[in-house]
């Protein structure tokens, strides 16, 4: 397997992908993209864009209908029990959380650890301990997902991918379903991490995140990309996607229709 | 990981012929109804290997995870359902057993009374009415709850957690499942035997324990053992390799899990069926 000293890492060529559920069915076809380490990427997109998709096969839950998804200068066709390491290295938030039920929060975020490194349940619980208090979940770290609002099953999932440390972290729609509050507490810890959180030992993370509103990701320093009619186009940052003229852009800005004629 | 179950969907993409448009003809019918069942032989067949390769090559792997999920799993399928058991066994004790008891004391023929107990006990209706019971209490459990999961996406979860869906979530269900028939098996057997001999002995039957015990203990042979050993065990892993197939091979929405649930329970039944067949075979050629 080929591997150039420094990968980035997201490369992408001529990729096409499928829907998650029938991948007859191509949401997505020729996408060309590189991601450095370091940078934070938002994908914006419209409902039903291919974004979730886009971002499964991102994280290797998906292979290419054509072209190579490379991952740190790895093809993600080969993550898995090859190159469960790998697979280790990148971190998935999906929309929604996606936490098992039949455990409880702590359970949840501890199980990854757990199953890895063989943990017994009690140096897994106070192994998690220390993260669930960084993102105030300790007080709801009991309770079964069923139980728990939306806002803190986001957090609780964002937890979970975090536990084992990963260099590469993907969110779908992380603010998608969060009140104003958690999405403040979510931009800022996200921004964190971006530049180097102690949790990961003061490591910048690379991020990745979808939106279908982009009003809560203006900062200069991000990149974008856009998901429209299944072509990813790399959009650069904020300054252009504010300067662009196209109505879908300006529909994900929820700028008011009269001002993009 | 992802792969394990992509290959047994790959294999067995039925929904290509469940929402196709209605059959023109019946050649067109029976033709459809043929491939779906090769296909879902086949897509059968390939979990069940996968299952096994999965079962061995991971045994050491994350036991601190494993081994309460495994326990977890013969409880439900075996130490939870022992009471519904000892019902059960009483009840075939007194409907089945104590009736052949006397029906045999009239025409004199109580000779026959161990053989005949156990060909109906220990090697068919034991056994049987064990995995069938096992199968309506566990087995559509596992299908709804496989089925919601895989809808609800936490099959993705844990790929994305580098955790493999077939050893966290399948593994545990076949042992519990194997270990819980084979064991509520030997405990309607005894149950059964006892509650038929109370049975007998109320009805004056002109037996002694002593006597009927020897009887059984005569007819039974180490053929009998290490055969109802090998049938329940097989019962029990194509219970949960068949319910859990249907639960997660297949991609579903919530609104298919029920359907999907009376399917996995009618191919069980025709499974252990089946196997039973070819066990009877075993014992008219051995």
């Amino acid at each position: 397997m080929s591997e150039t000293p420094n990968p980035a890492a997201i490369e992408m060529r001529g990729v096409s992908i499928g829907a998650m559920r029938d991948v007859s069915f191509i949401v997505v076809e020729d996408a060309n993209w590189t991601v450095a380490s370091g940078e934070f990427w938002v994908i914006a997109g419209q409902q039903h864009s291919g974004k979730s998709d886009f971002l499964m096969l991102t994280a290797g839950l998906m292979t290419p209908v054509e072209g190579s998804c490379r991952i740190f200068g790895r093809d993600t066709r080969t993550f898995g029990e090859v190159e469960l390491a790998e697979r280790l290295r990148v971190g998935l938030v999906f929309e929604g959380g996606q936490l098992f039920n039949h455990l409880t929060l702590r359970e949840n975020v501890a199980l990854p650890l757990q199953y890895h490194r063989n943990l017994s349940p009690d140096t897994a619980a106070a192994e998690v301990q220390p993260l669930l208090e960084l993102m105030e979940l300790a007080p709801l770290a009991d309770i079964t997902p069923a139980n728990v609002s939306g806002n803190w099953l986001q957090r609780a999932a964002l937890a979970r991918a975090l536990i084992l440390k990963p260099e590469l972290l993907l969110l779908d729609n992380p603010l998608g379903r969060l009140d104003a509050r958690h999405q403040q507490w979510w931009l800022r810890f996200l921004d964190r991490l971006w530049r180097g959180h102690d949790w990961l030992g003061s490591r910048p993370l690379t991020l990745v995140a979808t939106t279908d509103d982009l009003r809560p990701w203006q900062n200069a320093q991000l990149k974008f990309g856009l998901l429209h009619d299944k072509k990813f186009s790399p959009r650069g940052s904020w300054d252009n996607m504010e300067a662009s003229n196209d109505p879908v852009v300006k529909e994900l800005q929820a700028v008011p229709i009269g001002e993009t004629m | 990981m992802r792969g394990n179950l992509a290959k047994a969907f790959e294999l067995t993409n039925t929904q290509v012929f469940r929402r196709a448009a209605l059959p023109k003809s019946y050649t067109d019918l029976w033709g459809r109804k043929l491939f779906l069942l090769l296909l879902t032989i086949q897509g059968l067949g390939a979990f069940a290997l996968i299952t096994l390769g999965v079962m061995l090559k991971k045994n050491r792997l994350a036991r601190n995870v494993m081994g309460p999920r495994i326990r977890q799993e013969i409880t439900r399928s075996g130490v939870a359902l022992l009471p519904m058991f000892l019902f059960i066994a009483a009840a075939l004790g007194f409907l089945v057993i104590g009736q052949t008891v006397s029906a045999l004391a009239r025409v004199g023929a109580t000779d026959y009374l161990g053989s005949t107990m156990v060909i109906v006990v220990v090697r068919e209706l034991g056994p049987l009415l064990t995995a069938m019971l096992v199968l309506a209490r566990v087995g559509t459990a596992h299908v709804i709850e496989l089925g919601t999961a895989r809808a609800l996406g936490e099959v993705e979860a844990l790929e994305a957690l580098g955790i493999d869906p077939v050893h966290y979530l399948i593994v545990p269900r076949v042992w519990g499942t194997m270990v819980g028939i084979f064991s509520l098996t030997v405990y309607s057997i005894i149950g059964a035997l006892a509650s038929g001999y109370l049975w007998a002995f109320l009805q004056d039957v002109p037996l002694t324990p002593g006597e009927y015990f020897k009887q059984l203990a005569e007819a039974l042979s180490w053929l009998d053992f290490a055969l109802l050993a090998l049938k329940t065990l097989g019962f029990g892993f194509f219970i949960a390799i068949v319910t859990c197939y249907h639960g997660l091979a297949q991609p579903l929405r919530l609104e298919e899990v029920s359907r999907v649930a009376v399917r996995a329970v009618s191919q069980s039944v025709i499974a252990c069926i089946l196997l039973d067949a070819l066990f009877i075979l075993l014992y008219l050629v051995t």
